[in-house]
């Protein structure tokens, strides 16, 4: 079954510069997707496009049943809440512990203390963080700064975890370790779209390719087939 | 319980806001506390005119003095013909020897004078006294006694009364006008300096929005911090509104400068004055917050 499903998309910028074109696109609920391509063909656009930070100028994106490009602004957070977003530069809070950044996620909405704290201390264990709970992100590596945003993430259960080059700042190794704790989670059945540059890590994972080029689909790799692309 | 439980959060996360970011959290308290402070001398200053004004109002009596060779019936006639008058509040008639008995208990002076007088030698006239509701149309009642058989003169203060009214008419309108254009002022002032408090904190705002926050769920917290700074900006304008006060009004006995200009007791002024002053903190506060955070979200 999709979980997500590009027909037609297109988008300009008010600046004229079109990023992505025709876009048709589907992928399946439990997926792990790496998209690449060289940069300015339109990956950021198409993952922004996703959580609704940017609106299609045409044709239609569903994810999780909801069209996204039809959502009013004041409606985003409905979209929001069914995805996990993942960034390079982790985007924590700097002034908040690891337990109180991922709980950030769960109190908005209400959860009483005790499940917030259950659930905040699974999630943390499973990316392997629980020993730095009191800790500020300033006293962290890259790496576990990045579990903190992945833990923070994926606190709330969504279908959907969007990964917006979340290895780009880290060495080969942590780079591996975030990626056994996305494919933990992938396990788990949440579906992962990953936008990288490194493509060692891509030949490694064996997972589905889609490669970008000037806004629309290069080449759609299936699980287990890519090999090597030039980007 | 799932709507206390966010209340409470966002109360406890206020408190956070308005602690971690202390340096400009500050900037807005003493924001609000300064204006807060000129508004408190604006209500006093106000609100004392007022006070003065309506005093000044109720003690204006016109007198109509009526021939002393009318008789009863003819004073009746003269009583109904006053009580038709349009604007008349109150009227009462003084005979001359009620007048002189006042004059007499007033003064040592009019008793050794007019205790030999007998009821024909006294050239005081029996009076109407009369007050009015409107004394901005005082002059009118006057012409109208004027125009009644029997009263040969009517006096109130002519020119005078009219003068004093108009003047404290302007400084209470200019007192209203001050604590209005200050508490527009002061919200936007404090708005501004919100709004460098959020810019600071773009940063949550842009991860509460990626996390599936609504616009209600960033908005409560900021304007609940308003809220908060509103309250601790005007604890300094309050203490000096109470204590100011009061021991101004006891220094001058309740008067100033004279006899003639009393002053409001400081008991319940203060505290009503005080509940306006957090009033106003804490809606410009929140107004400030709410205007500085619509600028971060997508509406």
């Amino acid at each position: 079954m999709d979980l997500i499903r590009l027909t037609k998309v297109k988008k300009t910028y008010k600046t004229g510069v079109t990023a992505i074109q025709d876009l048709n696109l589907k992928i399946s609920k439990g997926d792990f997707v790496f998209i690449i391509g060289s940069t300015g063909c339109g990956k950021s656009t198409l993952i922004k496009m996703l959580y609704r930070e940017e609106k299609p100028t045409s044709g239609q994106i569903i994810v999780g049943g909801i069209d996204v490009g039809r959502l009013r602004n004041g409606k985003v957070y409905k979209i929001r809440r069914k995805i996990g977003v993942v960034f390079q530069d982790y985007k924590l809070l700097p002034k908040s512990t690891v337990y109180e950044n991922v709980a950030f996620a769960l109190e908005i909405f209400g959860l009483p203390k005790d499940e917030i704290h259950s659930k905040v201390v699974k999630v943390l264990e499973l990316v392997g963080l629980k020993n730095k709970i009191k800790n500020y992100p300033s006293q962290l590596s890259g790496g576990e700064q990045q579990r903190v945003a992945i833990a923070r993430a994926i606190v709330n259960g969504p279908k959907l975890l969007i990964c917006d080059e979340p290895t780009g700042n880290l060495d080969p190794n942590t780079s591996l370790e975030i990626m056994n704790v996305l494919e933990e989670i992938n396990k788990l059945g949440t579906t992962i779209i990953m936008v990288t540059h490194d493509i060692n890590i891509v030949k490694r994972m064996n997972k589905r390719v889609i490669v970008l080029d000037s806004g629309r689909v290069l080449k759609d790799y299936k699980k287990g087939t890519y090999q090597n692309e030039n980007i | 319980m799932k709507t206390f439980r966010i209340i409470g959060r966002n109360f406890r996360d206020a408190f956070k806001g308005v602690f971690r970011n202390f340096s400009l959290s500050f900037a807005s308290i003493s924001c609000i506390t300064i204006t807060l402070i000129v508004v408190a001398i604006s209500i006093i200053l106000s609100d004392n005119v007022n006070n003065f004004t309506e005093l000044v109002e109720k003690d204006v009596t016109v007198v109509a003095f009526i021939d002393n060779s009318l008789k009863d019936d003819k004073i009746d006639e003269i009583k109904d013909k006053i009580s038709v008058i349009d604007n008349v509040d109150t009227y009462e008639f003084k005979s001359k020897s009620d007048i002189t008995k006042d004059m007499r208990d007033s003064s040592d002076v009019f008793d050794s004078i007019m205790k030999n007088w007998n009821d024909e030698e006294n050239p005081i006239q029996n009076t109407f006294q009369i007050k009015v509701v409107n004394i901005e149309k005082i002059n009118d009642v006057a012409k109208e006694l004027k125009n009644i058989d029997g009263i040969t003169l009517v006096k109130y203060g002519e020119g005078m009364v009219e003068q004093l009214v108009s003047v404290f008419d302007v400084v209470h309108k200019i007192s209203i006008g001050a604590v209005i254009a200050l508490v527009l002022v002061t919200a936007f002032l404090i708005s501004n300096t919100i709004k460098i408090t959020i810019n600071s904190r773009q940063r949550e705002i842009g991860i509460m929005r990626l996390i599936g926050a609504s616009n209600l769920n960033i908005r409560i917290p900021f304007i609940i911090e308003g809220l908060l700074l509103g309250l601790l900006g005007s604890i300094i304008p309050i203490i000096i509104t109470i204590y100011g006060y009061s021991s101004v009004y006891k220094h001058f006995d309740g008067y100033l400068f004279s006899q003639f200009i009393k002053l409001i007791p400081p008991t319940p002024f203060v505290y009503i004055t005080s509940l306006i002053l957090v009033g106003i903190g804490i809606l410009v506060g929140m107004f400030g917050s709410w205007r500085a955070v619509r600028k971060h979200l997508k509406i």
